[in-house]
């Protein structure tokens, strides 16, 4: 019994030595890749989906944080990395330095962040000003029934409570794209506390990650928090209409951010690296942003860059119609031109 | 070679954390403020949150485990002793981040309803109990902290009490003690025992990352209230190591990392001295 087993095995073994041999594609290597938790979900699905389109195509990613992402593709651990919010210009001229190598960004789908918030007796949508959320969050606004917050609710009956403020507190993209918002509809914001991942918030208390501020928020009455829109959704958590640059109250949906980002794209630089918080537009809700990949433009692993150039086009086109059922809101077409139009730039040697 | 290992990471840690030595010297210690945005890094609110936080810890947990140890090792019969004594070891070994969610999703909520206004109604006159209730805080991290070092410290007192020889037990009997003045010229002998035991809980508490994280609510900032969130030096690293992209932000980290290991060196060399001082006497 065992000797057949041997037997079998070691007939399997040389039959797919012989298979190896006779395979003169170019030598198989993986693509890695590290960055944003933020758009893990999909990311896996994309690299799955095209293992499928794509036999040889291996891509690893590491779901470590924006920060992260950036420091690898910085020092070139990496072939590819994610993040939240677009590098900085000292970031890429860093990475540019280090690596002989120009940094390029490809957005790939829009995410947003929402206010989500716990007041017993209020099941309604509570509408929230760009005032009232930076009022709260710096501590002005201290009860829910203040004027501010009343004007635009005269429905519904805000108690006199104290308001408790909770946050993300460990450095990442959300906050980075909140404070961004803020920072752009805040002169104090802007002053006191400042735009970046990890920030200094004057009042509240922290959670770990958004599972860490949903759980505050939800054993804390007359709490508000701020999460990614994925998270509630997933989560069903009740979140607040915000007021937009167009002065329309607007609910966090898909269409609601893939408009953000079309109405911006006037504007939109040629590196393609933009913050879309406060968009002009109607329908466009104003804490939204582009997850983007950084990727070098010289690829110098033939195989490798090849490989990441196909999965980026097929990304673009196929890959972002899997994007809404996931809770990503796909990119505008003239954005995907745009992207297309930077891989396409990417040189394979 | 562990020796080696211990030199060779503190000698690492204060390596990396040159810049933000040179930078903030010694006032890095003292300073209370902590902003990324700005630059500015102090770790007095850190170290302050996790010396609080596991002193409590070990003075919650210290009379409960000692009971816990004498119950299993004077007082219980064997069909009890055997089961109990497990379920006590399987409570060490459950994942600190699993007490972190236990913590902010039933533990925190029972605190906010039923522990902290108690508190606050019978002790509100002392400035520890004062202030808005939130549920989570220095409080509520202190006794998930208890929870979590309660099994290590008596596992240890039960194996140092049953390690003291019968004769002597006998010998109190013989005298005419009673099984209270047994059980207390046992828990005499064991003193170091226990000690030592106490002070592996207390690493283990200085350490504790997740959990803490959980439930102490991330504000860097010194209140008398143990009611108020607070912050611990394991939290902020574990919470923006990851993210921090400025290198005087990683460096600061690296140092909030240097002053844990010397916090924990010196926490440790009080305790032995005290084991010493107290077997000494003997």
């Amino acid at each position: 019994m065992i000797k057949t087993l041997i037997i079998c095995l070691s007939l399997l073994f040389l039959v797919s030595c012989g298979k190896n041999e006779q395979n003169d594609k170019p030598k198989k290597s993986q693509l890695n890749g590290a960055g944003a938790t933020f758009p893990y979900p999909l990311y896996s699905k994309w690299f799955n989906e095209y293992s499928k389109v794509d036999k040889d195509a291996k891509i690893n990613y590491q779901s470590i944080g924006s920060g992260g992402g950036v420091k690898q593709i910085t020092e070139g651990t990496v072939d590819f990395g994610a993040s939240d919010s677009p590098m900085s210009n000292e970031e890429i001229e860093k990475a540019n330095q280090k690596s002989g190598n120009k940094i390029i960004h490809i957005p790939t789908v829009i995410g947003s962040v929402v206010l989500t918030y716990n007041v017993p007796g209020i099941d309604k949508e509570i509408k929230l000003t760009p005032e009232s959320i930076s009022g709260i969050f710096l501590g002005n606004i201290k009860k829910w029934n203040d004027p501010i917050i009343a004007k635009e609710n005269p429905d519904l009956n805000l108690p006199a409570k104290d308001i408790i403020v909770c946050y993300r507190t460990d450095g990442s993209g959300t906050t980075f794209v909140f404070a961004d918002f803020l920072g752009k509809v805040s002169e104090e914001w802007k002053t006191k506390v400042g735009v970046a991942k990890d920030v200094r918030f004057p009042v509240g208390q922290g959670g770990k990650g958004n599972e860490g501020v949903t759980g505050l928020v939800k054993q804390l009455e007359y709490s508000i928090g701020y999460v990614e829109l994925v998270y509630a959704l997933q989560n069903k958590l009740q979140y607040a209409l915000v007021k937009n640059a167009d002065g329309e109250f607007v609910k966090p949906s898909l269409e609601a951010l893939s408009k953000a980002a079309e109405q911006s794209v006037a504007e939109m630089p040629e590196d393609l690296r933009q913050s879309i918080t406060n968009a002009k537009g109607k329908e466009s809700y104003p804490i939204s942003s582009y997850t983007y990949l950084l990727i070098y433009e010289n690829q110098k692993d033939s195989f490798k860059g090849k490989t990441l150039k196909e999965f980026l086009n097929w990304a673009l086109t196929k890959g972002e119609s899997f994007a809404s059922e996931l809770g990503y809101a796909p990119l505008p077409k003239v954005v995907i031109e745009k992207a297309i139009q930077k891989v396409n730039m990417i040189k394979v040697q | 070679m562990i020796v080696a290992l211990v030199f060779v990471v503190s000698y690492e840690m204060f390596v990396d954390s040159k810049q933000s030595r040179d930078m903030f010297g010694f006032g890095f210690i003292f300073s209370s403020n902590w902003n990324p945005v700005t630059e500015e890094f102090g770790a007095l609110p850190f170290i302050f949150g996790t010396i609080v936080s596991s002193l409590l810890a070990l003075i919650l947990s210290l009379p409960v485990s000692i009971g816990v140890a004498v119950f299993l090792s004077e007082i219980a019969p064997k069909s009890v002793r055997t089961p109990f004594s497990f379920l006590i070891e399987i409570l060490a070994a459950i994942p600190s981040i699993i007490y972190g969610f236990w913590g902010i999703f039933v533990f925190a909520p029972f605190m906010r309803a039923t522990v902290q206004p108690f508190l606050q109604s019978t002790l509100g006159f002392l400035p520890f109990f004062q202030g808005v209730i939130y549920g989570t805080g220095l409080l509520t991290a202190s006794f998930i902290l208890a929870i979590m070092i309660t099994p290590i410290i008596s596992a240890i007192t039960r194996d140092v009490l049953k390690a003291i020889p019968v004769s002597q037990r006998e010998a109190a009997y013989a005298l005419g003690a009673t099984r209270w003045e047994a059980i207390k010229m046992a828990l005499l002998n064991a003193k170091s025992g226990i000690l030592g035991g106490a002070v592996l809980g207390l690493g283990r508490a200085i350490g504790e990352t997740m959990a803490v994280t959980m439930v102490i609510g991330n504000k860097a900032q010194i209140k008398a209230s143990l009611f108020e969130p607070a912050y611990s030096m394991a939290s902020v690293i574990a919470n923006e190591f990851a993210e921090a992209s400025g290198s005087l932000h990683i460096s600061s980290l690296i140092e909030v990392g240097l002053i844990l290991f010397g916090v924990t060196f010196i926490i440790n060399s009080l305790a032995r001295l005290l084991i010493y001082s107290v077997t000494r006497k003997a």
